[in-house]
């Protein structure tokens, strides 16, 4: 059980700077994911927590100790791996029992742990296969099982579930923060794929390009992004960005063809600057629905519906507002057809704007 | 259709295959016909109305055993065999080394380094006798095994290095760092994970080193000279044609009993040799 501690960690590839400055907090039984598009650097810096990167500047604390120049093996971490990297010439058994062996355990209890994780996993009778012998979900518990049963410090998790098709995905996911919950130790995961990290993490850490831009809990990421790229990059289907110019008229409204709408009175003062500059207005996609003759006209905008989507328990709408395309979520029981017009309303306090030129988020 | 396609499976495979095997089998054949056929019908005219040049009808061991019990042959065998064994596990052993630090490490010049070592396999043995002759004359190692053993390793041990490199390349790498994380340093993770997966690539760099030093000629024919210490394909030659005389009988059993290891080895490690050429290890 330990905290990380990242300090201005950078790495350089020659000229190319893939980890500019990121400076984390792991908090001890945490479970942080890092995600971000691939190329944001976010393997890269897990592989040198893990001790397989060396590190170009920076530290890195696991515990209270510095690990910079530590061989992967003193560092008391276990990773597992996309491809899941079972040794192919061992049994299930002996590929569970490796690191206990290399660290010298009595034979007694390396048999008493690993099948106490072979149980715990439910692999128990695969014990004696070999890895060619299991099928895609088992090799990835075999995976897990070799991580978990040295009871490390620090679990590391490098996109270990995007080898699995959709459905195993899902339940390994539910499973693995079901493990998680029970083991209680330090996990730092890192994926593509942005429902992975809102349902497995404590805390979420977006990146791009190297840099860290947000970190927080999944829900506070979702409904409060920092700027424009984590407001895309979280949520599917991916909020909508609409350029608009404000202006004042007994009011601060946003507009742009085709759309008219108030600013809501508690971001009046942190727009005022922006009158007559053109700013981002984002909206999910969630927080869009069908008007209701109720509701104030300067929330409401006209749009044209190019394609539906039902999908049962909700119905998505592919329509344009002027040069505008704006993808809305709304009940299945909205009757919507294609090449008609629909009335769609905004939820005032889910409106997001965001700087033009700095792409932050006006808050 | 159907008919169609059954004629052209034939001139398209069952044909070209059959002369192809017949066109490669045949010296074999006649190696083996030769090694067997008394010496009457040997240094019979081909004229002679009782001539059967494919076939004979006495075959006979007299040959086989003028070779082993007249001649230095068994003495022959043992040395290249002794001389084999010796440079290919230098070989192998400077290989498996210098192919995984090709294939995983990452250090300045590592592929200016690949680049030269293959080179030096391209330079013809026929040109690099000649300083060679130079160093074993003046280290003394002239007409003993240690010629041999120490200079085949110039051809051997870039051949091994680079199939190895190969080889190594396909096991995915996560292989080794998940044995570094487990607790292995990265020796230990190369000995008891990489090098376990890699035996079918080892065994085919094995088997090729061994059959490149067996046959080698050039080398062991300038090297060596007392009839005692030659290797087969040297002592064969120099040895069984006498003046002007081809011994065919005696040449031919030699070169057979001289290619049975190889062949018996290839067979026995066939499945592993295929895999190390074309297989790639899955995690």
């Amino acid at each position: 059980m330990a905290q990380v501690v990242l300090k201005d960690l950078n790495k350089k590839f020659d000229e190319v700077h893939v980890v500019k400055d990121v400076n984390l907090h792991v908090r001890d039984k945490e479970f942080l994911v890092l995600v971000g598009p691939s190329g944001c650097g976010k393997s890269t810096t897990l592989r040198m927590v893990a001790g397989l990167e060396e590190i170009t500047s920076g530290e890195i604390h696991i515990g209270d100790r510095l690990v910079n120049d530590l061989p992967p093996k003193d560092r008391d971490i276990a990773m597992v791996f996309q491809n899941y990297a079972l040794y192919p010439h061992m049994t299930v058994y002996d590929n569970m029992a490796f690191g206990l062996k290399m660290r010298k355990f009595p034979k007694a209890e390396i048999e008493t742990r690993v099948k106490e994780t072979a149980t715990l996993l439910g692999i128990q009778d695969l014990l004696k296969r070999k890895p060619r012998q299991l099928s895609g979900g088992q090799r990835q518990r075999v995976a897990v099982g070799r991580a978990i049963v040295r009871h490390p410090q620090v679990f590391l998790f490098d996109e270990p579930l995007s080898n699995l098709d959709a459905k195993l995905r899902v339940q390994m996911r539910v499973e693995l923060k079901r493990l998680h919950d029970r083991l209680e130790t330090t996990a730092i995961y890192v994926t593509h794929d942005q429902v992975e990290a809102m349902t497995l993490g404590d805390r979420v850490v977006v990146m791009k390009d190297g840099l860290v831009h947000q970190v927080g809990e999944p829900l506070e990421v979702y409904s409060k992004p920092r700027n424009k790229f984590v407001a895309g990059f979280i949520g599917s289907p991916a909020m909508n960005f609409i350029d608009t110019t404000i202006s004042d008229a007994g009011g601060l409204y946003a507009e742009t063809t085709g759309m008219r709408v108030k600013v809501p009175a508690d971001r009046v003062s942190r727009l005022a600057p922006y009158k007559g500059k053109t700013v981002t207005l984002g909206i999910r996609p969630e927080d869009l629905r069908e008007a209701a003759g109720s509701d104030p006209h300067d929330l409401v905008f006209e749009a044209l519906v190019e394609v539906v989507e039902p999908l049962g328990s909700e119905i998505l709408l592919d329509t344009t507002v002027g040069t505008h395309t704006v993808v809305a979520r709304v009940d299945p029981t909205v009757r919507a057809k294609h090449h008609q017009k629909i009335r769609l309303a905004f939820i005032p306090h889910r409106i997001h704007f965001f700087d033009n030129r700095t792409e932050e988020a006006i808050v | 259709m159907v008919i169609e396609r059954h004629w052209k499976k034939w001139v398209y495979f069952y044909i070209p295959l059959t002369l192809f095997i017949i066109g490669t089998l045949f010296p074999f054949y006649w190696m083996l016909i030769t090694a067997v056929r008394p010496d009457a019908e040997l240094y019979r005219s081909w004229r002679a109305v009782n001539n059967t040049p494919f076939w004979t009808l006495q075959p006979t061991l007299a040959h086989v055993q003028d070779l082993l019990a007249r001649t230095t042959f068994p003495r022959w065998l043992w040395n290249t065999f002794f001389i084999a064994i010796v440079s290919t596990g230098i070989s192998l052993a400077c290989g498996l080394l210098a192919g995984y630090a090709l294939a995983r490490l990452r250090f300045p010049m590592a592929g200016l380094l690949g680049t030269s070592i293959f080179v030096t396999y391209l330079v013809p043995p026929t040109l690099l006798f000649i300083p060679l002759a130079d160093i074993v004359r003046n280290f003394h190692l002239g007409n003993t095994p240690w010629a041999l053993i120490l200079t085949y390793p110039t051809f051997l041990i870039p051949f091994c290095t680079w199939l190895l490199m190969g080889y190594f390349k396909t096991i995915p790498k996560e292989l080794e760092e998940c044995a570094r994380i487990d607790g292995a340093s990265r020796f230990g993770a190369m000995v008891r994970i990489i090098f376990p997966i890699a035996v079918p690539g080892i065994l085919s760099a094995g088997i090729f080193a061994f059959t490149l030093s067996w046959n080698e000629f050039i080398y062991a024919l300038i090297f060596l000279s007392s009839p005692e210490r030659k290797t087969v394909p040297v002592g064969v030659v120099s040895e069984l044609i006498r003046g002007d005389i081809y011994f065919w009988g005696q040449l031919m059993a030699g070169a057979l009993l001289g290619s049975v290891p190889v062949a018996f080895i290839y067979s026995f490690f066939v499945e592993h040799y295929v895999a190390g050429l074309t297989g790639s290890v899955k995690g």
